[in-house]
């Protein structure tokens, strides 16, 4: 039977894979959650366990680990999807780990709480005893991501062994583990940036404002246009201007890199994406600071 | 990208990269990459200064997939790395797997998800002893589609000859193995010789490219649409005012087509019941096939959990509590006949014991190894094997899905072993 109404599209192909993994998780795991940015990528696994668990609930809470420095936008957007999908919700505070003195605040120009949060992370996942946390991070992304597994395990200290991975054969995925070791599982693995947008796209799935073209106070920085707020130590030659921007990605305010564009809907946006010679986070501070920046992140615990 | 936001007719293509270490393998995909467009600038300007740091003349496209820090130190591929591109015919997603006899576990992995391979062959050296056991698991997992690229041609004048001696070699190797279909084309990674266009070193060369190769391959025949089999994943019971006596079954469909309507037999229960829906999220379905994840509601309330499966009254899965199967043994501890191993196929667990190993497997020769059966890390051996409760299988050569399993050592959580079934 070759029968052509049997070809699926490629989107349709990813979701199958994707539902199946977190039904995988919801099945292995005593408590899992996932790990919810706010960004497209986590709106997106979101979308795909409510539809891998419809008409029931999400069977997992969404835990957001907050920096204290995230756009208004990204907070309203993530208390209206919990409220709709009667999803259960977990904040772990980047400032309050601060304020115990657990970790110091960097300082400086280039300060960031992007590596603070994973001290944040770790907390969480022991206060809460999760044994597998559910993130939006793809291969494409990144080097050091394209090695991941789907369940890629991670030791009592949270820290991941890229030399040693289990080996993960068909979809047979082995999330066996000693008590306090935990999974990391990435359910989009194989999705592209723009098969992410694609998809948004087909299934209409709503998006925080910050993805559409508007205006808004920026400053330019290192080759980067950064959004203007109160947790930005401005430098004595930059000048904050009105200019017209969209963001790629949504991190922290101080090192999510916003960039000039015209496009306002999700067409205008794809057809900028297919057309774009930057990978996504070559917009990130963050990932720029050494070849190896993300490996040595996400051997610590990072997401 | 070049592709346009809609990029497929063809579909997905997974394919995996084997060959000894240095054949050429990250080189290849880092070609087909570049030469595809898909390649950022940030990504190639960082390649190109990680390049000139290392004192490299010219572009080392090996440096886009080897993202570890020990990879790129060693200047070796330790672990799969995933590479994705679309041309305007299909979309890919490559595995690029290392070449080094104790990272085979990594290549399995890679290779176990494939619908093709590609083997490197160094033209200077010919088939070696990777180029084999590479081959010897490709055709063990399955992989029906095979592609020997003899590279470096450049190195050996582009010498038909050479390439013609090549052939001839694998063809003699690759008669004992179960792939049905092996393409040889002439390339030079490094330079792009009949990688995506035509090489005018090779006017003797009368095939096509690799990309038109991989563009084109039809694999969708490789996918069984005969025998039903739905494997339970996840019973969903929302227990919502909304949804109070919603009963769904949720998994992936394995193989055959199911529809509404359908009678269904539940194993191993054996009770019979209709299906009534199908369903992806809140949209119903006119029929499901793999590899769709469905939720299925019954006309009856019958027992039915993860673990059990769906099929049809006339065409049933064979129910044993003994198998004979091929394993790939993956773990630095040994096979061990008195350990309890748990047994993962499909969504069910059981126990397990190796009660016989028969042979293990000389990959050079595929000649089998009767006199010493001790199975180590990366042996390949024929074994029997006891669940402590019956399990629903089919031959793997019908049924990628329901004929393929792990062993999983209980006292480390470590996956030891990949095994298909007949
Ligand atoms: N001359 C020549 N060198 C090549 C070719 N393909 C790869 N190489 C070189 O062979 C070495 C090993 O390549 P690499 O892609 O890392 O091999 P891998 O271990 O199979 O991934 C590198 O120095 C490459 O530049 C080719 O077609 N011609
Ligand atoms: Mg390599």
């Amino acid at each position: 039977m070759s029968d052509s109404s049997y070809n699926l599209d490629h989107l349709t192909e990813l979701e199958a894979e994707s539902i199946y993994v977190l039904r995988e998780v919801a099945a292995q795991f005593d408590r899992p959650a996932i790990l919810f940015s706010g960004g497209k990528d986590s709106i997106v696994v979101t979308h795909l366990a409510a539809k891998a668990f419809a008409p029931g609930r999400i069977p997992m809470p969404l835990v957001h680990i907050d920096t204290g420095h995230n756009f208004p936008e990204t907070l309203e957007f993530r208390d209206n999807l919990v409220e709709r999908l009667g999803a259960r919700l977990i904040v772990g505070s980047v400032q309050e780990t601060i304020d115990s003195g657990k970790v110091k605040e960097e300082t400086g120009a280039n300060a960031s709480r992007n590596r603070l949060q994973t001290t944040t992370l770790i907390d969480a996942i022991e206060a809460h005893q999760f044994d597998a946390c559910i993130g939006g991070a793809r291969r494409d992304e990144e080097k050091a991501r394209a090695k991941e597994r789907f369940f890629s395990h991670r030791d009592d200290f949270s820290q991941w062994d890229p030399k040693n991975q289990r080996p993960e054969l068909w979809n047979l995925f082995n999330g066996m583990h000693a008590p306090g070791e935990h999974f990391r599982v990435f359910p989009l693995n194989n999705w592209t940036e723009l098969d992410v947008w694609n998809y948004i796209l087909r299934e209409n799935i709503a998006l925080p404002s910050l993805y559409f073209a508007h205006d808004r106070v920026c400053i330019r920085r290192a080759g980067q246009i950064l959004a203007h707020s109160d947790f930005l130590t401005l430098r004595p030659e930059e000048t904050p201007e009105t200019m017209h921007v969209r963001f790629r990605t949504l991190g922290d305010l101080t090192i999510t890199g916003a960039f000039e564009s015209d496009a306002d809907t999700l067409e205008k946006i794809i057809d900028e994406v297919a057309a774009t010679r930057i990978t996504e986070r070559g917009g990130r501070m963050d990932d720029k600071r050494s070849e190896s920046a993300m490996e040595d992140r996400k051997k610590e615990g990072y997401f | 990208m070049t592709t346009s936001s809609t990029p497929d007719h063809n579909g997905l293509l997974r394919f995996t990269t084997a060959g000894s270490v240095d054949d050429g393998k990250s080189t290849l995909i880092g070609r087909l990459l570049y030469d595809s467009k898909s390649i950022f600038e940030d990504q190639l300007e960082a390649v190109e200064s990680a390049s000139s740091q290392k004192g490299i003349d010219g572009t080392d496209l090996s440096l886009l997939t080897d993202g570890l820090r020990a990879e790129r130190e060693q200047g070796i591929t330790i672990d799969v790395a995933y590479r994705y591109f679309a041309t305007p015919k299909r979309k890919f997603i490559i595995a690029d797997t290392p070449g080094h006899i104790q990272y085979t576990r990594n290549m399995v992995t890679g290779a176990s998800t494939a619908d093709l391979a590609i083997i490197l062959i160094d033209a200077r050296h010919g088939l070696l002893e990777q180029t084999h056991r590479h081959s010897f698991i490709a055709s063990l997992l399955g992989l029906r589609h095979v592609v020997v690229c003899v590279n470096k041609m450049d190195l050996v004048g582009y010498s038909e000859d050479r390439f013609n001696e090549i052939v001839q070699a694998y063809k003699n190797f690759s008669s004992r193995l179960d792939i049905t279909d092996i393409k040889f084309i002439p390339i030079s990674a490094l330079h792009g010789d009949n990688v995506v266009d035509r090489s005018d070193n090779t006017p003797w060369y009368g095939g096509g490219t690799l990309l038109h190769h991989l563009e084109t391959v039809h694999v969708g025949a490789d996918r069984n649409l005969q025998d039903c089999r739905f494997p339970v994943q996840y019973v969903i019971r929302p227990q919502t005012d909304a949804h109070r006596d919603f009963r769904g079954y949720a998994g992936r469909i394995a193989s055959g087509v199911f529809k509404p309507g359908d009678k269904v037999v539940a194993l191993p229960s054996g009770l019979e019941s209709t299906v009534d829906q199908i369903l992806v999220g809140d949209t119903s379905l006119d029929k499901a096939f793999p590899p769709l994840s469905v939720t299925m509601t019954l006309t009856d309330d019958i027992d039915l959990s993860r673990g059990d499966m769906l099929v049809r009254a006339n065409n049933q899965p064979e129910s044993t509590q003994s198998l004979d199967a091929r394993i790939c043994w993956l773990s630095e501890a040994p096979l061990n006949p008195a350990t309890r191993y748990v047994l993962r196929h499909t969504t069910r667990d059981v126990q397990a014991k190796i009660t016989e190993v028969v042979y293990r497997i000389d990959i050079n020769t595929l000649h089998r190894i009767e006199d010493d059966l001790k199975v180590g890390v990366n042996d390949m051996a024929r074994v029997r094997i006891k669940t402590a409760s019956p399990l629903l299988i089919d031959g793997y050569r019908d049924n990628r899905s329901t004929g393929s399993f792990i062993l999983v050592d209980p006292s480390t959580h470590l996956t030891v072993a990949a095994g298909v079934v007949g």
